[in-house]
């Protein structure tokens, strides 16, 4: 036992102590905040400029055609297919004779095909306008239309759960978004850690040092050693991160004026029911954000998302061990070996997109009791509550099945890496390392 | 019947000591080859060992076993009066396996305290010991350095400390002179001789058969995953000896094939007989006085081990080669 802690602690060591740990640790989280304010930044810079010619025979469409940012609607006269863009225009929009009882459809024509977007936001002015034009003519007066559009647009969906007599606020676009940040998550860290390992080893080996050391301790503890040793690694990297997270946002909490921090906090005392009036927009948005994060079970989604984390990680790594294990100088054999192991898991990461929206299919179910993807699985469905999308014996058995999973698959792995180990200049396939793990050796 | 006491003595010695390594019967079989094959053999506290045998023979096979990296299919050793136990007795073993490496970003101080810990010892003591020998061995300034600023040969060093440093009762050497100069090579070589003189028993496995003549007590020839060979390097050459005799000579052409010997070859000033069966050296002698052949020098000539090890191997080969051909 000793032995294995000092090797865990050489691995732990070595990789912390490293400068690319720290800077991946402190660059990443700004990396992805300046990917997501990048991404949004050019998105809304970034934006071509149309001028479209309209041809409206119906006279009621101009109202509804607005210019905006991105597009300029012109209604010139003595316009046709043959002419618009020698006029200065980018596409010519051609509207025929609407009539009740009679779908027709309008045509654009453009130099250069139009987004998709765009073109679901001119056909939905052009359908509404068309919409509001019916009901006029069925008699509703203009004015009644726009108060019913108001109304429409101010209420919202307020989903609750029932547990027991107790009814929970629950918010589905949060869940969604918890799920999928964990599944992904661990998606990435399973890859980055598992060949973390995988490349441990494969160092062990090809510098020829794995002999020495397994002269003195089992190979078994020097791949356990290795394999723990990293995932302290990676926890240290998440509590690093949470860390990270929390520093930085109060610090933003901090930035924001005075006066709107006030009016935050008398939010908070009075659970929300300061009313519009007093609260200005900005304080209200950011109230709001925080009343829907505090709905989410934290202290059992993070203890989840470790012990997922942890599992997987165990689960996976060893598999990426006894793959580093058999591979000789050539890296390319590592890819073909690693193929099987990275497969289960891109295909746990698809699972988890779709369970996010849909946490209780049969898929879902099943995907998130089986080890090999109830890490990230799971994480998407807890996200939604347990036990009301998730109950306690699914839990636990998908908690039992991966701790099984992972002891066997490293079980199967150190009897594939003691004779791998130590075996160089023989390419080495799947089939003999089951084999090798099947048969009683050394 | 002084040389008769001092033999005695030595005899005496060597039956009163229990052998610190005791093999019998080892077997270690693969699925397409039978690496090791019902070896049997003792080594004596305190002696260098030389375990020999071509590429492939098995001895790394019997150097992981010994070491306990690999279970025997059959067969027992004995380590120091005890059955081995690989875990526990691996702290009385320090191996150097010819296939040897370090931790390439690790820094040397920090790595020599790391294996010497995996070898049981505390952090103190492995420190203490570590200074000690990089002191010894002019690696001071070292400490700090990383392996891959390190020469071949400077590594080769690093390594043998380091498989030195727990003080192990028995010190498995895998060609460790191999990549070394000339000066360092020496160096090793003379902390090899204290060690076994302080009581460490040293096996030693390497190729070069003029550095197992100069160093090794006793040798094992394995070829095959059989032992072939076994005894002290005297006895060996003894019992390989073809009564070829060198006469050194100013009249070379005089000496012809006799009933006593024939002339095996002839150089400028020298001639190599071979004495017939049923005859002595003495009368070789007296032969060539009785002709009045003056004489420069007179010697046995004894077969180099490397001509023992060529001519064991080929033999070896050539039968498994005639049973293959059945």
């Amino acid at each position: 036992m000793h032995k294995i802690w000092l090797i865990i602690q050489r691995e732990y060591s070595t990789r912390v102590k490293n400068k690319r740990f720290l800077l991946v640790t402190f660059l990443m989280p700004l990396l992805m905040m300046g990917l997501i304010f990048g991404s949004a930044y050019l998105s809304t810079t970034g934006i071509e400029h149309r001028t479209i010619a309209v041809i409206d025979p119906n006279g009621f469409v101009k109202n509804a055609l607005k210019n905006t940012d991105q597009i300029e609607f012109k209604f010139p006269e003595n316009i046709d297919t043959n002419n618009y863009s020698k006029n200065g225009y980018t596409d010519i929009l051609i509207l025929p004779k609407f009539e009740k009882n009679n779908k027709s459809d309008y045509i654009l024509r453009s130099k250069k095909s139009m987004g998709l977007m765009l073109q679901n936001s001119i056909s939905e002015k052009i359908n509404n306008a068309i919409e509001d034009q019916l009901l006029q003519d069925a008699g509703i007066q203009q004015n009644t239309l726009d108060s019913i559009h108001k109304a429409s647009q101010v209420a919202e969906l307020k989903a609750y759960e029932d547990k027991g007599n107790v009814s929970k606020e629950s918010n589905a676009g949060l869940a969604m978004g918890i799920g999928y940040a964990s599944g992904f998550l661990i998606y990435i860290t399973l890859f980055i850690y598992g060949t973390m390992v995988m490349r441990g080893v494969m160092e062990e080996k090809t510098n020829r040092i794995a002999e020495v050391i397994i002269s003195s301790v089992k190979p078994f503890e020097l791949m356990l050693g290795k394999i723990i040793g990293i995932g302290a690694v990676g926890l240290t990297q998440f509590a690093l991160w949470i860390v990270l997270i929390i520093s930085l946002t109060s610090i933003g909490m901090g930035l924001l004026p005075a006066d709107i921090q006030h009016q935050v906090t008398t939010l908070q005392q009075s659970n929300g029911q300061m009313g519009m009036a007093q609260a200005s927009e900005s304080a209200m948005r950011i109230y709001n954000m925080q009343h829907t994060i505090a709905t989410a079970n934290w202290p059992l989604i993070l203890s989840c998302f470790v012990f997922y984390f942890l599992g997987g990680y165990l689960f996976y790594s060893a598999l990426f061990a006894a793959v580093g294990s058999v591979v000789n100088e050539d890296p390319q054999d590592a890819q073909s070996l690693v193929f099987p192991i990275t497969m289960p898991i891109i295909f746990s990461y698809i699972i988890t997109n779709m369970v996010t929206q849909n946490p209780n299919t049969p898929l879902a179910f099943w995907a998130s009791i089986i080890p090999l993807s109830s890490p990230m699985v799971m994480m998407a469905r807890i996200a939604y509550g347990v036990p009301s999308a998730v109950s306690y014996w699914e839990l636990a058995l998908s908690m039992t099945l991966l701790i099984g999973g992972f002891l066997f698959t490293t079980w199967l792995s150190g009897k594939i890496y003691r004779t791998g180990i130590l075996m160089y200049g023989k390419k080495v396939s799947w089939k003999t390392m089951i084999k090798w793990a099947f048969t009683k050796q050394s | 019947m002084i040389g008769n006491y001092f033999t005695a003595i030595f005899d005496y010695k060597i039956d009163s000591m229990e052998p610190i390594l005791s093999l019998s019967h080892l077997k270690k079989y693969y699925a397409t080859q039978k690496a090791v094959d019902d070896i049997s053999f003792d080594i004596q506290k305190g002696s260098i060992f030389g375990l020999l045998g071509p590429n492939g023979a098995g001895k790394t096979t019997l150097l992981r076993m010994i070491t306990g990296i690999f279970y025997p299919d059959q067969g027992s050793i004995i380590l120091d009066g005890q059955p081995f136990r690989p875990s526990e007795d691996i702290s009385k073993i320090g191996y150097m396996p010819e296939e040897r490496g370090m931790y390439k970003k690790m820094k040397i101080g920090e790595q020599a305290l790391y294996l010497a810990q995996l070898k049981g010892l505390s952090k103190a003591e492995a420190t203490e010991k570590i200074k000690y020998w990089f002191q010894k061995l002019e690696m001071e300034s070292w400490w700090n350095k990383k392996v891959e600023d390190l020469s071949k040969g400077m590594s080769q060093k690093l390594q043998f400390v380091v498989t030195v440093l727990h003080e192990p009762k028995l010190i498995i050497l895998d060609e460790p002179f191999s990549g070394l100069d000339p000066v360092n090579a020496n160096l090793i070589k003379d902390e090899i001789y204290a060690l076994a003189k302080k009581g460490s028993t040293i096996i030693f496995s390497t190729h070069r058969m003029e550095q197992v003549e100069e160093i090794c007590d006793h040798i094992v020839l394995v070829n095959l995953g059989k032992k072939i060979l076994d005894g002290t390097v005297a006895e060996v050459k003894q019992s390989f000896k073809e009564n070829i005799f060198s006469i050194e000579t100013d009249s070379p052409e005089n000496i012809s094939d006799n009933n006593i010997f024939t002339v095996v070859r002839k150089d400028v000033n020298k001639i190599f007989v071979k004495i017939n069966d049923g005859n002595n050296s003495n009368e070789v002698l007296s032969h060539l006085i009785n002709n009045n052949i003056r004489i420069v020098s007179y010697n046995e000539l004894l077969p180099s081990l490397n001509e023992i090890f060529i001519k064991l191997v080929e033999s070896t080969h050539s039968t498994t080669r005639a049973f293959q051909n059945i």
